[in-house]
This record gives C-alpha cells, structure tokens and sequence, in this order.
C-alpha cells in the first residue's frame, strides 16, 4: 500500500501550506466584510457602530462608483485590445529570422520589468509632459499645438502607459505559441493555395486562440486593480474621469479616512472581478479545454 | 497530363552542396519512388519540386512548361507531408474542402468533390470529426483526400508512412498503390525504406548524397544495379560483400552475394564460416555465420533450416549470382569468382 502511505504524506504535508493560503486570503476577506456594514471613519476613532447596508448604499449611489465602474472597464477593454492586437504583430515580426533577433527579444520585453510607478512617471516627464516632453517637441517641430495628455485625454493616456507595458507580455506568450506552430501545415496551406491572409485568418489565428485566452484571463485579472500609474500621473482627475474602481477606494478610505465605504467599495470591486471571471470563462475559456 | 523533368538542378544551403546537378525524366501516371538513406538530399528534391525550396540553378519544367520560379499553389501539384500537416481546428470536411474553397470553387461543387473522396478514401464516417479524434491511418487518408481533391497533375508523397505502425504501413501501401492504378496520376514517392519503394514503384530513383546513383525499375536496381552503393541498399537483408584483392586483368576488389544466392554446400564450397546467430522468420531463415578473413556473411535459408549455433558450414553461389565491383565501387562485367 505503497501509493496510499505516499497520498495521506503528500496531503500532511500540503497541509500548512494551503491553511496558510487560505488564512492569508480569508482572514483580510472577513474582516473588510466587517468593516463594511460599520460605521468606521478614522476621524473619530473609537464611534464604530453596525450601520447595516448602509455603507453600500452610499458606495453604489455615489456618481463616482459610475464614472469609475465604467472607466475600470475602459482601462481593461482598452488595453486588452492594444495588446493583442499589437502583441499578434509584434510576435509575427519576432518570429521572423532577423539579425541579432536574440537581442531584440530581450529589448521587447524590457518594459515588463520596469516598475509601474517608474515607467508612469518616465511616460509623465519624459514624453508626454506639455512643455517639455517628447510628444511635445514632436507636435511644435510638425507646427502643430501640443496636447496636454493628462489634462484632454486623462484616460486614454493610461491606456496607453499601461499597454506599453503589458504589451510584452502579451508579445511574449503569442510568440511561443506561434513558434509552435507545426511549420508543416503553413506549407501545406502554401500548397493549398493560401495566401498570407489566408495562413494567418486560417492557420495562425487558430492556433493563437488558446493563447490569446490565456493573455486576456491573466491581464484582465491584473488591469482590474491598476493603480500605481493612475496615482503618479492623474490622481485620477481632472474629476473623476480617470479613476477606476481601485482608486475610488483608495480615496474613500485612505482620503477621505471613510474606512467602512472603503470596505463596501472593495466587497463591490470583489463581486464584479468575479462576475467579470465568470463571464470571460464562460465567453473564452472553452478555449482552454482540450 | 503530369510530366516533370529536372534539367541539371542543384540546390545549396550556404556552402553545402545538398542536391548535385540531377537529371531526370518523370513520366505521365508513373509511380516513381525516390529512395536513399537519411540526408542524401531526397526529401529536399521533393520540396524543390512542390516549390517549397528554392532551386539554386537549373531548370523544373511541369507539363513541359518551366516551373522553376512558379509559386507552390501554382504547379498544380499535390503533396502529402509526414506529419500528414492537417489542420487540427478544422473538420475532415473543412480540411478537404480548404484548397477548393481558396480555389473558389462553387459550394456545391466542393460538396460532390468531398463526396467523392470520402467513398475513395472510405471517410464518410468521419467527415464531422477533428483530425485529434482520428487514428494515424485516419489521418493518413485525410490528408490523401485533400490531396486528390485537388486533381493535382501529381502527388507528392513524402515520407507518408514512416509515422504509421507496421501492420498499418502493409495496408497503407497497398492502398496508396490500389489508389495510383485508380487515379492513373503520375505520383512521386520519398521514402527511406526501400520495401515500400520496391513493392510500390514503377521506377525507382536512388539517391546518395545528393546524386541519383541509378533510375529504373524494382527488378532492373536488384538484378543489375550499376555500382556498390545501389547493390547494398536495394534487397533486404542486404547483400553481402567480400573484399579481394585485385589481380593483374582483374580489377574486381570486391565481390557481392546477396544472402538468397548464398547456399549451404557439403562439398568444398567458396567459403567455409560458423554459424552464428540465427533469425528464425518461420517462412525462411537468416543466418549469420562468421567466416575467418572475409567477416561476418548473413544468408538467407529455408523456414527449417537444421543448423545450429556453432556449427561448421560450407558456402558457395552460383556464378552468375556473384557480383564483382572495382575499387570505385562500379559493377565490373561478371568473371569467374574461385574464393579467395
């Protein structure tokens, strides 16, 4: 009974591990179910009282929780989209046999190890800061008014930063997957009179589904909870119109010292990632079953 | 119509010569074999024909127009790769149907072209089912079904069958063969196993080392072929040679007997050896019998043979089966062989 010893010690000895996991994830999860149906500012510390829903009603009734409900699906929508369209180009382009193409791999995925906070601000300063940045430069040497990108196109310029840096990412996973790709069957679609629109509606995109579903489930579970890049540039102004659900929290709890809102904010934020979970496996994740 | 000839075409990959200078007449509806060991620049011949590899020189005419430069699609030709390259998200349908529909073929004409392979091929079961579900013989057929859909001037068939187990690759071969008496298309065959290429060719090309060492029928490579090289790969097992030293007038250096010529004598034959170990098939057996100065020598007796490991044996040929070689390796005209 060889097998049934080693099962119950692989078990025993998963134990600790998987109480600790669990501990570490219910322990935080209970207490802000807790703080949200009190009345918990920190402010007047000590007055905390059973408020019921009340917390939730104000969370959900707020304007902002819209306008950042809605910007919280922008931000994941748009960058979703950037990075696997440009993430199919890039690793098309990656797999082509080019000179020192080692290296220029290495240089692609650069920017997924930057930190958020530092690539944020290179992006503020450097290149799309008004006066002195980049873009700027770019726009008054064609003759045309420089955009202020943080104060027209809050939103979209975090778009943009936080697909610069998961672009790479993406690139990287779809360029395994079209590595491969049984070389064999792009011949014999040569033979079968494809052209390379064909090959790659026909042949490529088929066999990059289950990646792209692998791309989209990991970087949507990671986009739900920007943060860093919205508090270093826009503090999620002008307004309202660049925060997302992540950051509404952080400023009902952390600024405006509204602990239980905060709570309810995060209970909220919880259910929708699942819902969101639920409804990109049931849309995508037949993808991954095989 | 589906004619090919190679005119002094070579093909180099960087500073390696794969394909030395070839030249070579494929017939309308022939069944033509290219056989050789691994690397001698076969398969690479094959692609050059398809259009998948570039022809470094020399010139690949189809239907006597030349097709050196023409894209694959555009050769009209079919071609059945080792890995049967089906397309593993598409149905056996959509599979067949996929080089009709790039053609633009009206749906109902694709619809009866698809019809008609499956009752050749015997798919009708599968036609709904994804390539993952099917077996390797399957697959096997899928991938022909594609092809013929096509009514190629040619098939190419490269390597179909090494993927296959050995009772399968029986079966395979016969309807491969059963499928070109059908189709009565000229159909070209790389293979490494020269069974597969004596049992199903009309003509058989061998290869080395990027030349074709001979052309010609099954019974024409076993019974003469032209040098050393051509005499060891066709036959199985394969012939036994025996080096001699040549002598004033006669500048055979090594004589070769395949091991259905070699017998077991009572008299005093050409060789005397011990047996070695024996392989018995039932219906005939081989033996390996060690002979002092000449090396191991394999022959090929009946299904009872009585020997046994150890014992003495006599061995002689008839004349007229004894190969003779010079030191090229080229077949010399036969003369009188007395041992050595």
């Amino acid at each position: 009974m060889a097998t049934m010893q080693s099962r119950n010690l692989a078990r025993m000895m998963l134990f600790p591990s998987v109480v600790l996991l669990l501990a570490w994830m219910i322990v935080p999860l209970c207490m802000t179910l807790y703080f949200s149906f009190l009345d918990y500012n920190l402010l007047t510390p000590g007055n905390e009282e059973f408020i019921g829903f009340l917390n939730y009603e104000f969370f959900l009734t707020d304007p902002a929780f819209f306008a950042s409900f809605f910007n919280t699906l922008l931000l994941v929508g748009g960058v979703l989209l950037i990075t696997i369209c440009g993430g199919i180009g890039l690793a098309i382009l990656l797999d082509q046999a080019i000179w020192g193409r080692n290296y220029v791999r290495i240089m692609v995925l650069a920017p997924f190890f930057v930190m958020p906070t530092v690539s944020a601000l290179v992006w503020k300063n450097m290149l799309m800061n008004p006066v002195n940045g980049l873009f700027a430069h770019f726009a008054i040497w064609i003759g045309v008014e420089p955009v202020d990108f943080f104060a027209q196109i809050p939103l979209l310029s975090i778009i943009i930063i936080v697909s610069w840096q998961w672009l790479p990412f993406a690139a990287l996973i779809l360029l395994t997957s079209i590595q491969s790709l049984d070389r064999e069957q792009l011949e014999a679609a040569d033979l079968d009179g494809a052209g390379p629109f064909s090959k790659f509606i026909y042949i490529v995109m088929p066999h990059l589904s289950r990646a792209i579903t692998a791309v989209i489930l990991i970087e949507t579970i990671f986009l739900l909870s920007i943060f860093a890049e919205i508090l270093v540039t826009t503090s999620g102004g002008p307004g309202y119109a660049s925060t997302n659900l992540t950051y509404l929290i952080y400023t009902q709890s952390l600024l405006q010292f509204d602990v239980g809102g905060g709570s309810a904010g995060g209970i909220v934020a919880v259910i929708i990632a699942n819902i969101v979970a639920i409804f990109l496996m049931r849309l995508i994740g037949k993808n991954l079953e095989d | 119509m589906g004619s090919i000839t190679l005119k002094q075409v070579t093909k180099t990959f960087g500073d390696v010569n794969v394909i030395k200078p070839i030249d070579l007449q494929i017939h309308d509806g022939e069944f033509i074999v290219f056989v050789g060991p691994s690397g001698c620049g076969k398969s690479t011949l094959l692609r050059m024909i398809a259009g998948l590899e570039d022809t470094t020189s020399g010139n690949i005419d189809i239907d006597g127009k030349d097709a050196t430069n023409t894209p694959p699609a555009k050769r009209g030709l079919a071609m059945v790769f080792q890995s049967y390259a089906l397309y593993p998200h598409m149905s056996v349908r959509n599979n067949i149907a996929f080089p009709l529909k790039r053609a633009k073929v009206p749906p109902a004409e694709i619809e009866a072209k698809i019809a008609s392979a499956a009752k050749i091929l015997n798919l009708g079961d599968y036609l709904d089912r994804k390539p993952g579900q099917l077996s390797g013989g399957q697959r096997q057929r899928v991938a022909i079904g594609r092809a013929i859909v096509r009514q190629p001037s040619a098939f190419l068939f490269d390597e179909p069958l090494s993927n296959l187990d050995a009772s399968l690759r029986v079966n395979m071969r016969l309807e491969i063969s059963e499928l070109h008496k059908t189709l009565d298309t000229t159909m070209i065959y790389v293979t490494h196993d020269q069974v597969e290429a004596m049992t199903m060719a009309d003509r058989i090309a061998v290869f080395n080392a990027g030349v074709i060492e001979q052309v010609g029928t099954p019974l024409e490579l076993y019974q003469t072929p032209v040098n050393r090289f051509v005499a060891g790969f066709i036959g199985s097992p394969k012939m036994n040679f025996i080096e001699v030293e040549p002598v004033d007038g006669n500048p055979t250096s090594c004589v070769g007997v395949r091991p259905e010529h070699l017998k077991v004598t009572q008299d005093k034959g050409l060789w005397t050896g011990k047996v070695g170990v024996i392989e018995h098939l039932g219906s005939e057996t081989f033996l390996h019998i060690h002979v002092d100065g000449v090396g191991p020598l394999t022959l090929k007796a009946d299904g009872d043979c009585p020997l046994k490991y150890g014992d003495n044996v006599n061995l002689t040929a008839p004349q007229n089966k004894i190969m003779h070689f010079d030191a090229a390796g080229k077949t010399l005209p036969p003369t009188p062989f007395s041992g050595n």
